[in-house]
C-alpha cells in the first residue's frame, strides 16, 4: 500500500484530538487546581495542606487496607487458579461462567448486601446466635472494608494470574519432577517465578481501586473510617474545596504512576526472559 | 487432595454468591427494610414497572451505555487501524496514552473530567456523562480490537485491490468481516463497563439526572427502594438465561462441526 502512511495519519487524527482533549487536558486541570489558589496564582499551599497529619493518616490507613486486601486476594486467587488449571476442558466453560457471573451484579448492591451479612443483627450473627456462639462486631470495622474490597476486586487478581499460569509450559514442570524436585520445590523454583508477571499485574490491578475507593468504605465503614477516597469525594461534593481535592488527587496520582512503572518493568523483564529462552 | 480442592472451590463460590442470594431474597421480602424478613411478596416486581424514577434511570443507563459503546468501538477501530501502520515507537506512545484511563483510578478520572467540563463552561448532565463514558470505554474497546487488527493479513486486502475493488470496498468486504468478533467484543465489554460504572458517572452527572448506579447510591442513605432489588434480580436472571442460550448454541454448533468432520 503506497499510501499507508498518509492513511495512518488520517486515521490517527481523531484519536489525537480525543487524547489531548479528554486524556491529557483533564489531568492538567487537576494540576492547575492543585497548584493555584482561588485567584489562579501559583501556590504550594494546597499541597502543603494535603500532607497535614489528618490527611496523611487517612492516606496511611488507605495504603494499609489496600495492601492487606491485595495480599488476601493473591492468597485466595493463587490456589484457585492452580485448581482451575487442572479442570478438564469440557467442564471448564461452566466453572468459568460460575466465577464470572457474579460480576454482572451491580457492585453497589452487592457491597450493600455485605452490610446485611455483616451487621449487628446480620446473617453471620444470626448464625452464630443459633449456634449459641458469642456475637462478633464486623460492620464499621476495617475488617468489613477489607472483606468488601476482596469481594469487589478478587476478579482483577484471578484473571491475569490465571492467564500467566496457563502460559507455563507443562513440560517444564514435568522436567522438574523428573529431575527429582518435589511438589513444593517445583512450585517455589519453577511455577511461582514463571507466574510472577501475572502476580504483579494482578496486584497492581487490585491495589489501585482498593486504595482509591470511597464507596466500599462509606458502605461498610459507616462513615466512621475515612479513607483518602472519602476525603477527596467530600472535598468535591460537600466542601467544594477543589484546590485541596485536586492536591490530594495529585498525591494519589503519585501512587498510580509508581504502580504503572512497576507494571512496565515487570512486563519488560518478562519480554526479555522470553527473548533469552 | 481432590476433595480438599473441591471444598476450596466451594468456599469461594459461597463467598461470591452469598451477597447475590441476599439481594435476591430481599427482592421477595415484604419489609421495606434490610435485615428483617416479614414474609414473601411479589409487590416490588409489580411496582418496578410503575416506578418512574427507576425506569428513567434504567433508560439513561441503557441509552448512555449503547451510545458510548458505539462511539468507543468506532474510535477504537479507527485508532487501531492507524496504530497498525505506525513505527514501534509511536505505537508505544499511542497505546500508553489510550491506556491512561484504564490505569488511572476512577476517582481521579471522574474528578479530572468534571474539572474539564466545568472549566470549558459545559453544564454537567446527560452529554457529559456520555462523553466521560466514551473516555473510560475506549481502552477496553482497544483491548478487544487492537490484537485482531495487528494480526490482520494484508494479502487478501491487496488482492481485492488488484481485482479492482476500491479501498472502501476492500475494507468493507475483506477487513471488516475479519474484525467482526473483536468489534462485537469491544461493543459488549464497553456497554458492560458503562452500565456498571458508578464513580465516573457520579462526578460528571450534575444534578437532576441519574443512571441506575447513581440512583442506587442516592437511595443508600435513606434505604434502597426494594424495586431495585427486583430489577437487579431480573437482570441477573436475564444474564443467566442469555449465557445458558449461548452455551446450548455453542454445544449444538460443536456437535454439528463434529459430524461434518466425520
Amino acid at each position: 500500500m503506497h499510501d499507508s502512511k498518509s492513511v495512518a495519519r488520517l486515521f490517527a487524527a481523531p484519536f489525537t484530538v480525543w487524547a489531548v482533549l479528554f486524556i491529557v487536558l483533564p489531568l492538567f486541570f487537576v494540576l492547575y487546581h492543585g497548584l493555584t489558589d482561588g485567584e489562579g496564582a501559583f501556590t504550594l499551599a494546597n499541597l502543603w495542606e494535603a500532607v497535614q497529619m489528618e490527611y496523611l493518616r487517612a492516606l496511611g490507613l488507605s495504603v494499609e487496607l489496600a495492601l492487606v486486601s491485595t495480599v488476601i486476594c493473591l492468597v485466595l486467587a493463587y490456589p484457585l487458579c492452580m485448581i482451575l488449571q487442572e479442570i478438564k476442558r469440557g467442564r471448564m466453560v461452566l466453572i468459568f461462567l460460575l466465577f464470572l457471573l457474579p460480576l454482572w451484579m451491580n457492585s453497589l448492591l452487592t457491597t450493600m448486601a455485605w452490610q446485611t451479612i455483616l451487621e449487628k443483627n446480620g446473617i453471620i450473627n444470626m448464625v452464630l446466635h443459633a449456634l449459641a456462639l458469642p456475637e462478633v462486631t464486623l460492620i464499621n470495622t476495617p475488617l468489613a472494608i477489607v472483606i468488601g474490597m476482596v469481594y469487589n476486586f478478587l476478579p482483577y487478581m484471578v484473571l491475569p494470574l490465571y492467564v500467566s499460569l496457563s502460559h507455563i509450559d507443562k513440560s517444564i514442570i514435568e522436567a522438574a519432577h523428573d529431575l527429582g524436585a518435589g511438589r513444593w520445590q517445583t512450585f517455589r523454583r519453577i511455577v511461582f517465578p514463571l507466574s510472577l508477571p501475572g502476580v504483579i499485574s494482578g496486584c497492581t490491578m487490585v491495589f489501585i481501586p482498593a486504595l482509591t475507593t470511597f464507596v466500599i468504605s462509606a458502605l461498610l465503614g459507616g462513615n466512621k473510617i475515612l479513607l483518602i477516597g472519602n476525603i477527596i469525594e467530600q472535598e468535591f461534593t460537600a466542601a467544594y474545596d477543589w484546590q485541596l481535592g485536586s492536591a490530594l488527587s495529585m498525591i494519589l496520582m503519585v501512587f498510580i504512576i509508581l504502580n504503572i512503572v512497576v507494571e512496565a518493568f515487570s512486563e519488560r523483564n518478562a519480554k526479555e526472559q522470553e527473548v533469552d529462552s | 487432595m481432590a476433595k480438599l480442592k473441591k471444598i476450596y472451590l466451594g468456599i469461594i463460590i459461597v463467598f461470591l454468591y452469598a451477597p447475590i442470594l441476599v439481594l435476591i431474597a430481599q427482592s421477595f421480602n415484604a419489609s421495606r427494610y434490610r435485615g428483617q424478613w416479614t414474609g414473601f411478596t411479589l409487590q416490588w416486581y409489580e411496582k418496578l414497572f410503575t416506578s418512574e424514577d427507576i425506569i428513567e434511570a434504567f433508560l439513561n443507563t441503557l441509552t448512555i451505555g449503547l451510545t458510548a459503546a458505539f462511539f468507543a468501538t468506532l474510535l477504537g477501530l479507527i485508532t487501531a487501524l492507524a496504530i497498525r501502520n505506525f513505527s514501534k515507537k509511536s505505537q508505544l506512545v499511542f497505546r500508553g496514552l489510550a491506556n491512561v484511563p484504564l490505569l488511572n483510578a476512577d476517582i481521579v478520572t471522574g474528578i479530572s473530567l468534571m474539572l474539564l467540563f466545568l472549566g470549558l463552561g459545559l453544564r454537567l448532565g446527560y452529554d457529559t456523562i456520555l462523553m466521560a463514558h466514551v473516555v473510560i470505554n475506549l481502552p477496553y474497546a482497544m483491548l478487544c480490537i487492537l490484537p485482531q487488527v495487528m494480526g490482520l493479513d494484508h494479502v487478501c486486502y491487496e488482492a481485492a485491490l488488484d481485482l479492482g475493488a476500491t479501498p472502501f470496498q476492500a475494507f468493507r468486504k475483506v477487513i471488516l468481516p475479519e474484525l467482526r468478533p473483536g468489534i462485537a467484543a469491544a461493543f459488549l465489554l464497553s456497554f458492560a463497563m458503562s452500565a456498571d460504572d458508578f464513580i465516573v458517572t457520579y462526578f460528571t452527572k450534575g444534578a437532576g439526572i441519574d443512571t441506575l448506579t447513581t440512583a442506587i447510591y442516592a437511595q443508600l442513605k435513606l434505604g434502597i427502594h426494594p424495586e431495585m432489588y427486583a430489577l437487579s434480580t431480573l437482570f441477573f436472571l436475564g444474564v443467566i438465561a442469555f449465557v445458558a442460550l449461548l452455551m446450548v448454541n455453542w454445544r449444538l454448533l460443536k456437535r454439528r462441526q463434529g459430524k461434518e468432520w466425520v
